[in-house]
């Protein structure tokens, strides 16, 4: 191997999303059919000859396609996931042609709550269908038909993503050569739901929601999508990491007998929250949450054992979990292990020690990315 | 990796029949997986609990579980592996019994190899007032990860008293088989087993 030169770039620099349009209706889970509709994505690296390159990258819940690089020159964030991919990256653009898509019912271009019904003329809103993770796949094979991809060197995601990446290999076992799940479940647990339960009905409840037709009124349940943003992100933190960031600092020192923000935390919880009200579609979070709430493999299955949902899936399989996640625990990977163990799969677990929660899969972690760049480098192309 | 740095992977792989499906407990940085991947066709996982070796295992390219041995085996089902092995790595557990019957359940054999502390070398350590220092128990006494150690008549008794059957044993020193009072001449012990039945 020899050293990148010294001012070699790590970013993917300047991308441009791509719109593929789809006018075969697609049937979803729910017995709802799409008739047309439109999927974004990105695309970093080139795909090579044989067509053996391409990875693609499942979003998490707030996700979408731009997984690296910036629009703009002075675009002051990159992808969601820039620190993953990019050229020399644990996920490495000068190898593989990576592929970032965002997931019908989406809010960032695919076809979700806030686009035109073509039967309508007007936003979906609440007539937009539930979406699955099952329907995810299936578009998502549809958009690697277009793009002459028969086979992925690897699927991969973290979270919800992760998800998408294990149904990926149950319903294709053919299409991918390895599945990355990354800080994720076989199926979410009744605490994850009634989170999930507790965000859909701040946004239900703001009198601005008007049954998911807002986009009519010109409002948007700000309050309600705010309100469901501060509680996930408390459950995607862990105890530690905001005990160490926030502390129970007051901003001006002494407590002010009041209920406006007094604490840090409450300061940075609101501005998260505000943030992510600002960009991202009420109707959207509610459907994803319900794909999380819904997703399971076993469903299928009378026994429920998720060795028997497995059974069909060929890919080799990295699964890596972090130790402080109390959403999707480490131990809810070991039942995927476990799974892929009793099916007598390739699989490597790595269960990384992080005080970072939920979101460590986000993070820069020497040993994760290690462990995801040797990985994935170990892939024959 | 060549074989002949850990003289217990030849003996081992000797006894692996070819295609066998291994877990290998405490698997470092794989190379035993690979040399019986290679050496015998064998399918397997490894078990190991330190980032560095897991991140190794990777680049040997097997298949690596991150765990800790102590918690145990309940990942893996019952009879689930021909052979569970146990390479060097006994002497540091702090659940020794638990960990051979949890290998043989999880295995239909288990293999076990670790350093003999009744070798010569090291009695004769004893006798001159020491903590025994060897190639094959490198370290001091306040650095040892080496909790339980034994010799070959004590892991032989321990069989005899905890359902263990013996189904062959190699003893070893520098590489080569010792047949001449083993527990004395012998530095490395490996032992195939089963529950008895």
């Amino acid at each position: 191997m020899t050293s990148p030169p010294a001012q070699a770039s790590t970013s993917v620099g300047i991308v441009t999303p791509q719109t593929a349009q789809f006018d075969t209706p697609i049937a979803l889970r729910s017995g709802a059919v799409i008739p047309r509709y439109q999927l974004v994505y990105e695309t970093y690296g080139e795909l090579n000859a044989a067509r053996s390159n391409a990875v693609l990258i499942c979003h998490a819940l707030s996700g979408n396609h731009h997984v690296a690089g910036r629009y703009t020159e002075h675009d002051k964030y990159p992808g969601w996931w820039d620190n993953m991919v990019g050229p020399g990256k644990p996920i490495d653009t000068n190898r593989f042609f990576v592929i970032g898509v965002n997931n019908l019912g989406g809010c960032h271009g695919s076809t979700g709550p806030s686009s035109i019904n073509p039967e309508t003329g007007k936003p979906w809103g609440s007539r937009f269908p539930l979406v699955t993770v099952d329907d995810w796949v299936e578009t998502q094979a549809r958009l690697a038909n277009r793009l002459g991809i028969e086979q992925f060197a690897a699927v991969v995601g973290g979270s919800l993503g992760g998800m998408q990446a294990l149904q990926w290999s149950i319903t294709y076992p053919d299409r991918l050569r390895h599945c990355l799940v990354i800080a994720a479940a076989p199926k979410l647990t009744a605490q994850n739901i009634a989170f999930n339960d507790v965000a859909r009905q701040a946004i239900l409840s703001d009198p601005e929601f008007h049954g998911g037709d807002y986009y009519a009124y010109g409002v948007t349940p700000k309050r309600g999508l705010r309100l469901a943003r501060m509680l996930g992100h408390i459950t995607y933190l862990s105890d530690d990491v905001m005990g160490t960031k926030f502390g129970r600092i007051l901003r001006s020192g002494t407590f002010q007998f009041g209920y406006d923000v007094e604490f840090e935390i409450e300061s940075y919880l609101r501005y998260q929250g505000d943030k992510f009200a600002a960009s991202f579609d009420a109707n959207t979070y509610l459907l994803m949450t319900k794909a999380l709430d819904y997703f399971d493999p076993t469903h299928h299955y009378e026994s429920g054992h998720l060795s028997e949902a497995l059974a069909p899936a060929k890919a080799n399989f990295l699964v890596i979990a972090f130790t402080s996640d109390w959403r999707f625990a480490p131990e809810r990977s070991r039942e995927i292990v476990k799974a892929l163990l009793d099916n007598e799969r390739n699989v490597t677990y790595a269960e990384v020690k992080s005080t970072h929660g939920h979101d460590a899969f986000l993070m820069v972690d020497p040993y994760y990315h290690e462990v995801v760049r040797t990985y994935m480098g170990n892939i024959a192309l | 990796m060549n074989a002949s740095v850990r003289p217990d992977f030849e003996a081992i792989g000797a006894w692996v029949r070819p295609g066998a499906k291994v877990l290998d407990l405490g698997c470092g940085d794989g190379s035993l997986l690979r040399y019986l991947r290679e050496s015998r066709n064998a399918f397997g996982y490894g078990v190991e609990i330190a980032d560095e070796k897991i991140a190794a295992c990777v680049r040997n390219g097997v298949n690596a579980i991150q765990s800790d041995l102590e918690s145990g085996l309940s990942t893996f089902a019952s009879h689930s592996f021909d052979y569970v092995i146990l390479s060097q790595t006994l002497q540091a557990m702090r659940h020794t019994e638990e960990i051979i019957r949890e290998m043989l359940r999880v295995g239909r054999e288990a293999i076990v190899s670790f350093p003999n502390f009744g070798h010569l070398n090291h009695r004769l350590q004893v006798l001159a007032g020491h903590m025994p220092v060897s190639h094959d128990l490198p370290y001091q006494w306040y650095d040892t990860p080496n909790i339980h150690l034994c010799t070959l008549k004590d892991f032989e008794h321990f069989c005899a008293t905890h359902g263990v059957e013996i189904l062959e044993r190699l003893v070893l020193h520098r590489g080569r088989r010792v047949r001449l009072l083993p527990n004395l001449l012998g530095s490395l012990a490996v032992y195939r087993l089963q529950a008895r039945r």
